[in-house]
């Protein structure tokens, strides 16, 4: 009786240590994505991939159980700025991740990496921090902003477009992926537009489009006003006359909405849902078959951010103090990415290939973009020149 | 003693009495939103001196925030880092541009007020969104940060907290005082009986445009200081919609009330981290509860703390 | 510039200027007749694009969607003006303007809520489906005229309406003399409940209608309520012709602005400094016309007649 009683006790006694020691070994992670307004969606791709990597783990990252903290940024400066203070301060996490749009991280960048956490962006890229302004503190798992429009205009080149009509949305972003189209495409640039941010209606850019004589057009219209512009693209018949050309406008996030208005549509990217590699299938399948969506780059870029901690925190025997070995470990990124070769550049954003791709109708009518040919390997930024790290 | 006087003064206590209390109770991140809410509180105690004192509502109050944020990161990235010059220029710009769109919009009234300040709130708002060198759309991170006599004490913890609460005291101070003088009585009976203010020969539009320009002023100084707390600023604080919560504020908290300005500002502030932190759609509750405060809580949040207050509304 | 873009860009012009119309019509009554100032009712436009949607979904058919929306968007119009907007009346401006925001967070969020935070998109009717060629190169959708059409004959039939019958001709007496109105014995809550009723339905018709030409999304309604209230203030408050004459200005200018500005700017400026400044004086332009308007003509174009 005694000794049960001993025994139960010393029981509890070691339980308790046990979930005290795994309680201070807790990984804490905080999110900060767009979960609110027309592009909640991308958001959600962010967090839902970053949950499935979890998920296949059992909760864990490098053997230490994972406490994540979603924040809505609501597309708002202020509420990002916010809420990313109050998980450095409040929650103390060891690292952020987020954000979706370039806007929202240079809102939050500063308070974060100068508390010493680590921050990792899935998707954002400006080029804000990939030169002189780059941070021991701050990696990027996606892209810098204007490769994808770079690797468009080598594509167009590959197509063999002589005269290409150009638009996007009148903000940085848009300014930056005219810029990176411009930079490497050979032909003749006839017309460059730059809408207002929303635009609603593109029948005069439409009317214009038509009389340019273009035989391609190039465009960056992520949400909302891609769905737009690719059904009235297609209601004034210009499909037969002109290839369509874009980036982040025709994806898994928008293509629900396009449906067949956009099959045949042309992209450039670092990745496609139909990659052949073993992870990917693995990815690819796991997601759709937890979610009932096709994942989009975004969610895809989210998991490999959970992969690339857990490699990371294995590296560092689950230790997150020592934040010179953390920031060794991040930057060997010795993880399997879905994407193929996968490494980090001195300013910490990544070293990658880019591919053509292609909108294509699957068997159960469900759409996405397809993979066609690599177009360029471990291709790096033009702005790690200025980073001295 | 006045009854005003007294809540503004236990705010005013409790706000000095934070720094000590948050550590306390482990929630020093609270410090971040008490800076924001009494940022709001600023701006909308002037916006209070020309709605609630002068009858004037102008949808385009966030521009001058704007106009003084913008003025600010501008000086900074050339720069300009104390903090005492800052202040010229930030009041410098929003005051010359609120002279300039005050003798126009003065000459209207009413909801066509309402609609021409709206008007050159968006010509900010669309202006700071095309300055590419300072950010354009994306806004703009700031790399250095104004200084006090070459020390950085203001820029940011509990230096930072003391000096945005010291300004905060200041305005409340000086808004009151405004609204007591033989100024603030005449924007009074002007508010309410123009043609009487008129006749009576006093030079209503003078008094009215000088107060526009006070109110510009004090929302630039709101401006200036968010710049050095968020250590960002983007075309977004100067949207329309902002304007609106300013509005939101003051109505809340009580017309041309002592303290209605500052209540209003905290409740929103406070409101939101509140329901946001509990139910992600918050908004359903929000909605429905500004609703019902207008329909039950007529003389705002100050009238439900203090009835009948001493400082009588609109 | 060629005339073919020229004659799109009147034609999308116009087809946004009777958009504009539809919402304005119902919030320039609210505003001339009772005083009231409706901020929810860019919301209504809103809840018009999903009612369609829903609609569409449901019964798989647009035309009988569209009479359910019609009749779904008249009866949450009445729903408000019973729940909320009738103890709103006696208030001040500033009161109305709180309150009626409340509603815009709310039913914002209740679409989040109910259909997902993404764009949705939804099928133009089959019969409006096709294009007409209008050059060489380019089609226009029919569906695009047909709406032009819609919006023209709204707009003459409530201007008849307003004109020629009884109950337009309270309406019009309502706007200026609301008193006298009441003094006569006419049941002036009867006639604000109708006023109220109709300028939600319309309001739901612009949303209906704009539905399979732009995406539908939460908040829609929001800028457009803007756009709408410097249409009213251009066009005068509470006149009906003011504000059909201000929509299709406001309509003409963004729309021939955006498109313009630009190139006008490129003969003057350096190409990059034009591309710079021209979408944000081409987005400012609709507020620099009212602003001026408001400087020199300070109500409006058309002001209804004896309103004060």
């Amino acid at each position: 009786m005694n000794t049960t009683i001993k025994s139960a006790a010393t029981a509890t006694a070691l339980s308790i240590m046990m979930a005290t020691s795994s309680l201070a070994d807790d990984l804490k992670i905080g999110m900060v994505v767009t979960l609110s307004g027309p592009p909640a969606a991308l958001g959600q791709q962010i967090v839902d991939g970053f949950q499935l990597a979890l998920d296949q783990k059992r909760g864990m990252l490098g053997g230490q159980s994972v406490e994540l903290i979603v924040e809505d940024d609501e597309l708002k400066p202020d509420v990002a700025l916010l809420k990313a203070t109050s998980l450095v301060e409040r929650e103390e996490v060891d690292f952020v991740v987020g954000t979706v749009f370039s806007n929202m991280l240079q809102a939050i960048f500063k308070p974060i990496v100068q508390s010493e956490t680590f921050l990792i962006s899935p998707n954002a890229g400006p080029s804000t921090f990939a030169g002189k302004n780059c941070n021991p503190f701050f990696f990027v798992t996606s892209y810098q902003n204007n490769q994808n429009a770079e690797v468009s205009g080598m594509v167009a080149n590959k197509e063999g477009f002589k005269n290409v009509f150009v638009m996007a949305p009148n903000y940085q972003a848009g300014r930056d992926n005219v810029k990176g189209f411009n930079q490497t495409f050979k032909g003749t640039v006839t017309d460059e537009v730059f809408t207002p941010l929303g635009h609603q209606d593109f029948s005069a850019e439409l009317a214009r489009m038509s009389t340019s004589g273009a035989d391609a057009v190039f465009t960056f219209m992520p949400g909302g006003m891609g769905v737009r512009l690719v059904g009235q693209f297609d209601g004034a018949g210009l499909k037969d006359s002109m290839k369509f050309m874009s980036v982040f406008t025709t994806d898994e996030t928008t293509l629900p909405g396009q449906k067949d208005a956009a099959v045949g549509f042309l992209a450039a990217g670092n990745w496609a849902p139909d990659m052949l590699n073993e992870a990917n299938k693995a990815f690819a399948s796991a997601f759709e078959k937890k979610y009932g969506y096709i994942p989009g780059g975004y969610a895809m870029q989210a998991y490999d951010t959970a992969n690339l901690i857990d490699s990371a925190i294995t590296k560092t025997g689950g230790a997150t103090d020592d934040k010179d070995a953390l920031r060794a470990a991040l930057r060997e990124a010795d993880f399997t990415s879905v994407r193929g070769d996968f490494s980090f550049n001195n300013n910490h954003y990544p070293v990658q290939n880019f591919h053509a791709l292609k909108v294509v109708k699957r068997d159960d009518g469900k759409f996405h973009t397809s993979f066609v040919r690599t177009i360029v390997e471990d291709y790096k930024d033009s702005f790690a020149g200025d980073c001295r790290m | 003693m006045d009854r005003g006087v007294l809540i503004g003064g236990i705010i005013f206590g409790l706000l000095l009495a934070m720094p000590v209390i948050l550590p306390i109770v482990g929630a020093n991140y609270l410090s971040g939103l008490l800076i924001k809410a009494m940022l709001l509180a600023i701006a909308a105690l002037s916006l209070d001196l020309i709605i609630g004192h002068g009858g004037m509502v102008s949808l385009g109050h966030a521009a001058f925030i704007g106009i003084g944020a913008y003025a600010t990161a501008i000086s900074l990235e050339n720069g300009i880092e104390e903090i005492l010059l800052l202040f010229l220029i930030a009041l410098g710009a929003t005051a010359s541009i609120a002279l300039v769109t005050g003798v126009l919009a003065l000459r209207t009234s009413g909801v066509y007020f309402l609609m021409i300040t709206l008007a050159f709130g968006q010509m900010t708002f669309f202006t700071l969104t095309s300055l590419a060198a300072y950010g354009g759309d994306d806004g703009l991170t700031l790399w250095s940060l104004a200084t006090l006599f070459g020390s950085d004490i203001v820029q940011e913890g509990e230096g930072l907290y003391f000096f945005v609460l010291v300004i905060l005291i200041f305005t409340w101070i000086g808004v009151w005082r405004i609204s007591r003088s033989r100024f603030g009585r005449v924007l009074k009976a002007a508010r309410d009986n123009p043609k009487r203010a008129e006749v009576m020969g006093y030079p209503v539009a003078r008094y009215q445009l000088i107060a526009y320009v006070i109110a510009a002023c004090i929302a630039g100084i709101s401006g200036l200081l968010l710049v050095q707390y968020a250590e960002f600023v983007s075309p977004s604080i100067a949207a329309w919609q902002r304007s609106g919560d300013l509005i939101v504020a003051i109505v809340l908290g009580g017309l041309g009330s002592r303290n209605g300005a500052i209540l209003g500002a905290f409740f929103i502030v406070i409101m939101e981290e509140f329901l946001s932190s509990i139910f992600h759609e918050w908004r359903l509750i929000y909605g429905p509860l500004l609703v019902l405060l207008v329909l039950y809580a007529k003389g705002g949040l100050s009238d439900l703390i203090l009835p009948k207050s001493s400082g009588g509304g609109a | 510039m060629s005339f073919t873009l020229f004659l799109i860009l009147c034609l999308n012009g116009l087809q946004y200027g009777l958009l504009l119309f539809l919402i304005a019509a119902g919030l320039t009554l609210v505003f001339g007749v009772m005083g009231f100032i409706n901020l929810a009712h860019g919301v209504q436009y809103m809840v018009g694009a999903y009612l369609i949607f829903a609609f569409t979904a449901l019964t798989g058919n647009f035309w009988s969607a569209l009479i359910l929306s019609l009749v779904m968007a008249l009866l949450i119009g009445l729903l408000l003006e019973y729940a909320v907007f009738r103890h709103l009346y006696e208030r001040s401006h500033l009161d109305q303007v709180l309150a009626t925001f409340g509603i815009i967070i709310f039913l914002n969020e209740l679409a989040k809520v109910l259909f997902g935070p993404a764009t949705l998109t939804i099928a133009t009717p089959e019969i409006l489906s096709g294009s007409i060629q209008l050059t060489e190169q380019l089609r226009y959708p029919v569906y695009r005229l047909a709406t032009i059409g819609v919006g023209l004959a709204m707009a003459i039939a409530l201007f008849l309406t307003i004109s020629y019958t009884r109950t337009g001709m309270l309406i019009r007496a309502g706007s200026t003399t609301p008193e006298m109105v009441a003094a006569l014995g006419v049941n002036i809550k009867q006639l604000f409940r109708i006023v109220f009723g109709v300028g939600a339905m319309l309001a739901g018709f612009a949303g209906i209608i704009a539905a399979p030409i732009f995406a539908i999304e939460p908040g829609m309604g929001d800028n457009i309520l803007i756009i709408a209230f410097v249409v009213i203030i251009i066009g005068g408050v509470g006149s009906i012709s003011g504000a059909f004459v201000a929509a299709i200005l406001v309509g003409l200018i963004d729309t021939l602005g955006r498109s313009l500005a630009t190139e006008l700017l490129s003969f003057v400026f350096d190409s990059s400094v034009a591309n710079q400044i021209g979408p944000a004086l081409a987005s400012m332009l609709i507020y620099i016309l009212m602003a001026a308007i408001l400087v020199f003509r300070p109500k409006g174009l058309l002001p209804a007649k004896g309103a004060s």
